[in-house]
């Protein structure tokens, strides 16, 4: 990780309470799981709409389907960024036709993202509504976009880095705060 | 990997990692080739330009689409009807589209190596979309992607190429490519197409079909250029047909469930048998499919971002 370590903002166990709560809203907001369907955006969003998937299940006894997105292709920097991304398989097992898709991703920063992924799943059928659920919203908007289910408000600036780590691809679980390595030369 | 290309021109200076990168993006790619929406905003803005100086269907078309659902503008020259037929060299024609500022060119010419003449004057991108007897990778890759999507890892895997190789960018860029991969390839036909000196090339030489044909995994039937004959390469359609024609019976000795492949355009009865053609062994119109989505990822690959490294 790039820039020192300010603070925790999230303990394993406080990972898991916001996504618990988060499951339980979504079954709250949408009358049941009828119609369902997770979307992780890749990379961390996968393992986060997983774990959704699993609450749900113990709440409601149902699988509901879920899908991956890989939303490199929409991106809207593509032509001024200096890497070239390795593009992913998008994988959504079921129509999303008429369904109430839920967007699930690990932080909500400019919202440049959610936007990507918003023409990513509109290009794969026409749902009947599309929410998002993050697990943490950084602010710093930069486009009309807010989440449905956040797991935690997180006032930050934005010299500050939000750096989610989850066991499935890190090998830790937490939220921490960086601050960038300072250019005293500045 | 650093995707650094500005280029494909051929195989041959390929690394293993840059081949799997592109055949990566084609499994991707072709994800999306297969929605019912096949559009995207990702070249937005872009223009691919495609330059054909000889007669093509499928990979003229197939490069227009490929770019088309990428979201980029393509264009396509026809030769005949334009400035070349009035004695423009190539490298004026080049210098023109240029200075239309395409950011691609897609060029297939009879010349061997005009593909890398272009490279070299343009600062726009150039796939070769097959240069005389040189190459033609995006054939190449669109072979070894449906041969890996049918049986998986081809490493130590045995590829039977058949019939009139001396003429075929198709049958070197294959070698080149399916050698890198760790793919046994043996060339087979007769020895006025099929000459000694291209052992160079490191893949095994025969003129027997049937004796080649056993423990082969994949089985690639050439065009055979009608033209030849006229030159004394092979004396008789019928007696060619007899010896290298693909049939059902002959494919037997396989002694396997061998797959058919053939780069199209097929001379049916001549080369391959309507049976065979037409069989479930025969992934022909994969191979047609899966050649949008090898040029597809080419195209992301190339103009898909300002500076061309991957993370």
């Amino acid at each position: 990780m790039e820039g020192t370590i300010k603070s925790k903002i999230l303990d394993a166990d406080g990972i898991r309470r916001a996504i618990t709560r988060i499951a339980h809203e979504i079954v709250e907001k949408n009358k049941g799981t009828d119609r369902l369907v997770l979307v992780g955006i890749r990379r961390r969003g996968v393992p986060l709409a997983e774990r959704i998937r699993q609450y749900i299940e113990k709440l409601e006894g149902v699988q509901v389907p879920l899908g991956i997105l890989d939303i490199t292709l929409y991106r809207d920097d593509l032509s001024t960024i200096d890497i070239h991304p390795v593009v992913h398989e998008t994988d959504i097992p079921v129509s999303i036709e008429g369904k109430s898709v839920i967007l699930v991703d690990d932080v909500l920063y400019t919202g440049r993202t959610a936007r990507a992924a918003l023409d990513a799943t509109m290009d794969l059928g026409r749902p009947a509504r599309i929410q998002l659920a993050v697990l943490v919203d950084r602010g710093h908007r930069e486009l009309p976009i807010r989440a449905d289910y956040v797991g935690k408000n997180l006032p930050t600036s934005r010299r500050e880095i939000v750096a989610v780590r989850l066991q499935e691809v890190d090998k830790e679980e937490d939220v921490l705060l960086l601050e960038h390595e300072e250019d005293t030369s500045k | 990997m650093k995707w650094q290309r500005k280029d494909v021109l051929a195989i041959e200076d390929m690394s293993v990692d840059e081949i799997r990168h592109i055949l990566h993006t084609a499994k991707v790619m072709k994800e999306i080739l297969m929605r019912p929406i096949k559009k995207l905003p990702t070249l937005k803005g872009k223009s691919v330009v495609n330059l054909f100086y000889e007669a093509s269907t499928r990979t003229r078309t197939s490069f227009e689409m490929a770019g088309k659902v990428l979201g980029a503008d393509t264009t396509s020259i026809a030769v005949a009807q334009s400035s070349v037929s009035k004695g423009e060299s190539l490298y004026d024609t080049a210098k023109t589209i240029q200075a239309m500022r395409a950011d691609l060119v897609i060029i297939r010419h009879s010349s061997s190596g005009s593909a890398k003449f272009l490279a070299d004057i343009l600062d726009a991108g150039v796939i070769n979309a097959g240069d005389g007897q040189h190459a033609h990778p995006t054939q190449a890759l669109l072979d070894i992607f449906t041969m890996e999507e049918q049986l998986g890892d081809m490493n130590g895997k045995k590829v039977v190429i058949v019939g009139d190789v001396l003429h075929s960018r198709v049958a070197r860029s294959n070698a080149w490519c399916l050698q890198k991969l760790g793919v046994d390839v043996t060339f087979v036909g007769p020895p006025t197409l099929v000459p000694f000196e291209m052992e160079g090339l490191g893949v095994k030489l025969a003129h027997d079909l049937d004796s080649v044909l056993p423990g082969a995994d994949v089985v690639m039937a050439l065009r055979l250029q009608l033209e030849r004959q006229k030159s004394g390469l092979f004396p008789s359609l019928r007696e060619y047909s007899q010896l290298y024609g693909l049939t059902t019976e002959r494919l037997k000795k396989t002694e396997k469930q061998s797959i058919i492949l053939h780069p199209g355009p097929m001379n049916r009865n001549v080369e391959i048998s309507d049976e065979v053609a037409d069989s479930a062994q025969a992934l022909i119109e994969r191979q047609v499919t899966n050649g949008v989505a090898i040029r597809m990822a080419l195209i992301y690959l190339l103009i898909g971002g300002s500076s061309n490294v991957v993370a």
